[in-house]
C-alpha cells in the first residue's frame, strides 16, 4: 500500500507533479478487496465499461444524427442504411441501454442482499440511487432522439408527469417543452441533455467508487475487513475475474445485438411521430416497465377509501408521487434496515422476504407491459402495494425482531475452513 | 470608563466593534452577490421557454363552413391537436340534461360552448397527454357517446367532459372567438 517507484522517467516526471499514476495504482491495482467475493460482484466493474460503450457508441451516432423534428427520422434511418457500420453502431447503443439497465438492476438487488448499503456505505449508497435517476432520465431523452410513435408519445406521458406539481404544473411542463407540445425546441434540448447526463454519470460513478473505495467492498459474509489476511489485491485476482465475466456479459450483448437486435424495442418506433395519433398502447422500455406499473396502479377513489387527507389528490397524482417515491425511498433504506447484520445470509427472514420482494418487482413488471384493466389492475395494485409495505413495514420489523445466524470469526477463517463456507441448510 | 474620545475611537478600530463592522461588510457582499447569481441565472431559465417565433405561432384561423352537424375536424393550434364538432341537437341535449352530481369536473355544458352547435376544445386527454378517439365515425366513442382515450381508458361524454377514468378534468376550451358565422380564431 505504498506509493509505487516509477522506473520511467516520463512517468516519474508527471506523477511527482500530479499523482496520476499513484492514484491509479491505488485504486485499480493494489486496492485491497475481500478475498472472498463471488461473481454478483463482477457487475460494478461491468457497468463501468458499459458506460464507457455507451459513451463511445454515442458519440460516433451524433457524428450523423440531426436534431430536428423534420430530419431526425430520416437522419436515424439514414445511419441504419447508408452510413458505414452505422446499423452496427446503434444497434450496440441502443442494445447497450437495455444491458446498461439489466446490470444495473442484478447490481442493485445484489446491495439489497448482501446488505451493501449500510452502515458505513450509506453514502455510497445514495449516489447508486442517484446515478439510476439519472441513468433513467438519459435513456429516456435517448429513447425520444429518433423521433418515432413511441419517441413522441412516450416524451408526451412523460414530461405531463410533471404537470401535478401544485400551482405551477402547467408551466412546468411548457418550459420543459420549450413550447406547447413536444416539439422541435424539445427535440433540440433532449439531444442536448443526452449528450452532457451521461458526463453527469460519470463523476458520479467517480464519486460512487471514491466512497467505495474509503469505506472497501462488502463482501458476501457481510462481515468488516479485519486485517491484510482477509484482503487480496484487486489486480490481478478481480481484473482476471471481472474480464471473464465481461466476456460471458459479451457473449450475451452481442448475441442480442447481432441476432435478434430489435427483440427488446417497440414496431411502433419506426414509424414516424404523428401528433395527431396516439399509438393504441403507449409501453414504455422494458426496464421502466415496474415504474409505469406503480403509475398507473392507483385507484380511482383511492382518497375516498382513506378520506383523512386534508386535500384532494386525484389517481394522477397519487399515482406519479408513488413512482418517484419508489425510486428516491431507497435512499431511507440504510435507515430503515436496523439490522447490524448485512448479508442475508444470516438472515433466514430477510432472505426469503428479499426473494418475494425481487418477485413483487418482477410481477410489476410484467403487469406493466400489459394494459390496465381487469385482473391486471389487480395484480398491480396488490404488488404495488407490496413494494411499499416491504421497504417501509417489513424490513424494519424484520431487522429489529429477527434472530440473526452467528457470524463467521473473520473473512480468511471462512475462506480457510470449508466447514464455514455457509451453504445454510434448508429450515 | 474614564477614556478619552481618542481612546474610545481607538477601541471602536480594533476591538468588537470592527468585528460587526466585518460581518456587515460580509454579510451585504454574500448577499448581494447570491442575489446577482439569481439574476444572472434567470436568463438561462427562461430560454428554455416558449421562444418568440413559437409564440408568434400561438393563434389560427379556421373555416367551419365545410363542417356539417354530427361531423368533427381537428385542427392545429399551437402544436396541439383542436377538436371542432358540429354538434347534433341530441348531443346538446344530453350534454345539458347531466346532473352536476354525477360530474368529476363540475362545468354547465353552457359554459363550454359559445354556440350551443359548436364544441371547440383542445383534443388532449387530461391525464398524461394522449389524443382520446372519437373524431372519425367509426372510431369508439366511449361509454357516453364522446371521446375515449385509448391509452388509460378515459371517457368524455359529448361536451368533452370527463366522466370515468383516470383523467383528473374536462377537456381544455382554448380561447377563441366567433370572426363570423362560419369561421373562428383560436388564440
Amino acid at each position: 500500500m505504498t506509493a509505487p517507484t516509477w522506473k520511467n522517467p516520463l512517468v516519474k516526471w508527471v506523477d511527482t507533479r500530479l499523482p496520476i499514476f499513484t492514484f491509479m495504482h491505488h485504486d485499480l491495482i493494489d486496492y485491497p478487496t475481500p478475498k472472498n467475493l463471488n461473481y454478483m460482484w463482477n457487475f460494478g466493474s461491468l457497468l463501468g465499461i458499459i458506460l464507457v460503450i455507451m459513451i463511445a457508441t454515442g458519440i460516433f451516432l451524433s457524428f450523423n444524427y440531426t436534431a430536428h423534428v423534420d430530419l431526425a427520422f430520416d437522419s436515424v434511418e439514414r445511419i441504419m442504411r447508408d452510413v458505414n457500420h452505422g446499423w452496427l453502431i446503434r444497434y450496440l447503443h441502443m442494445n447497450g441501454a437495455s444491458m446498461f439497465f439489466l446490470v444495473v438492476y442484478i447490481h442493485i438487488f445484489r446491495g439489497l442482499y448482501y446488505g451493501s448499503y449500510k452502515a458505513p456505505r450509506e453514502l455510497l449508497w445514495i449516489i447508486g440511487v442517484a446515478i439510476l435517476l439519472v441513468m433513467m432520465a438519459t435513456a429516456f431523452d435517448g429513447y425520444v432522439l429518433p423521433w418515432g410513435q413511441m419517441s413522441f408519445w412516450g416524451a408526451t406521458v412523460i414530461t405531463n408527469l410533471f404537470s401535478v406539481i401544485p400551482f405551477v404544473g402547467d408551466k412546468i411542463v411548457i418550459w420543459l417543452w420549450g413550447g406547447f407540445a413536444v416539439d422541435n425546441p424539445t427535440l433540440n434540448r433532449f439531444f442536448s441533455l443526452h449528450y452532457l447526463l451521461p458526463f453527469v454519470i460519470f463523476g458520479l460513478v467517480f464519486l460512487h467508487i471514491w466512497a467505495l473505495h474509503t469505506a472497501k467492498s462488502n463482501n458476501p459474509l457481510g462481515i468488516d475487513i479485519k486485517g491484510d489476511q482477509d484482503t487480496i489485491p484487486f489486480h490481478p485476482y478481480y481484473t482476471i475475474k471481472d474480464s471473464f465475466g465481461f466476456g460471458v456479459f459479451l457473449i450475451i450483448y452481442l448475441g442480442i445485438t447481432l441476432f435478434t437486435p430489435n427483440l427488446l424495442g417497440h414496431p411502433d418506433n419506426y414509424i414516424r411521430a404523428n401528433p395527431l395519433v396516439t399509438p393504441a398502447e403507449i409501453v414504455p422500455e422494458w426496464y421502466f416497465l415496474p415504474f409505469y406499473a406503480i403509475l398507473r396502479a392507483v385507484p380511482d377513489n383511492f382518497i375516498d377509501i382513506f378520506g383523512l387527507l386534508p386535500v384532494i389528490i386525484d389517481a394522477k397524482t397519487s399515482g406519479v408521487v408513488l413512482m418517484f417515491a419508489s425510486i428516491l425511498i431507497l435512499c431511507l433504506l440504510p435507515w430503515l434496515d436496523r439490522s447490524k447484520v448485512r448479508s442475508a445470509k444470516f438472515r433466514p427472514i430477510y432472505r426469503q422476504l428479499f426473494w418475494i420482494f425481487l418477485a413483487d418487482c418482477l410481477v410489476l413488471g410484467w403487469v406493466g407491459a400489459k394494459p390496465a384493466e381487469g385482473t391486471m389492475l389487480i395484480i398491480g395494485r396488490v404488488a404495488t402495494f407490496w413494494y411499499f409495505f416491504h421497504l417501509l413495514i417489513l424490513v424494519p420489523l424484520v431487522s429489529k425482531y429477527e434472530k440473526t445466524r452467528d457470524l463467521p470469526e473473520s473473512i480468511n477463517a471462512s475462506v480457510l475452513s470449508k466447514r464455514t463456507e455457509i451453504q445454510v441448510p434448508a429450515e | 470608563m474614564a477614556g478619552s474620545t481618542t481612546d474610545q475611537k481607538v477601541e471602536a478600530e480594533n476591538g468588537g466593534d470592527t468585528e460587526t463592522r466585518r460581518d456587515f461588510l460580509l454579510i451585504s457582499t454574500v448577499s448581494v452577490g447570491a442575489v446577482g447569481a439569481a439574476i444572472a441565472a434567470w436568463p438561462f431559465i427562461d430560454l428554455m421557454n416558449p421562444s418568440a417565433d413559437v409564440l408568434a405561432m400561438a393563434s389560427t384561423e379556421i373555416d367551419l363552413s365545410s363542417i356539417e352537424e354530427g361531423q368533427s375536424i381537428t385542427a392545429m393550434w399551437r402544436g396541439k391537436p383542436v377538436f371542432i364538432r358540429k354538434r347534433t341537437s341530441e348531443e346538446i341535449e344530453s350534454a345539458s340534461n347531466v346532473e352536476m352530481m354525477d360530474l368529476k369536473d363540475p362545468e354547465q355544458d353552457a359554459a363550454r360552448v359559445q354556440k350551443p352547435e359548436w364544441l371547440v376544445m383542445i383534443g388532449i386527454c387530461t391525464h398524461l397527454g394522449c389524443i382520446p378517439l372519437g373524431q372519425k365515425t367509426g372510431q369508439i366513442k366511449g361509454e357516453y357517446n364522446g371521446w375515449f382515450c385509448p391509452c388509460h381508458g378515459s371517457h368524455y361524454d359529448t361536451a368533452g367532459r370527463i366522466r370515468k377514468g383516470p383523467a383528473p378534468k374536462n377537456l381544455e376550451i382554448p380561447p377563441y372567438k366567433f370572426i363570423d358565422n362560419s369561421s373562428i380564431r383560436i388564440g
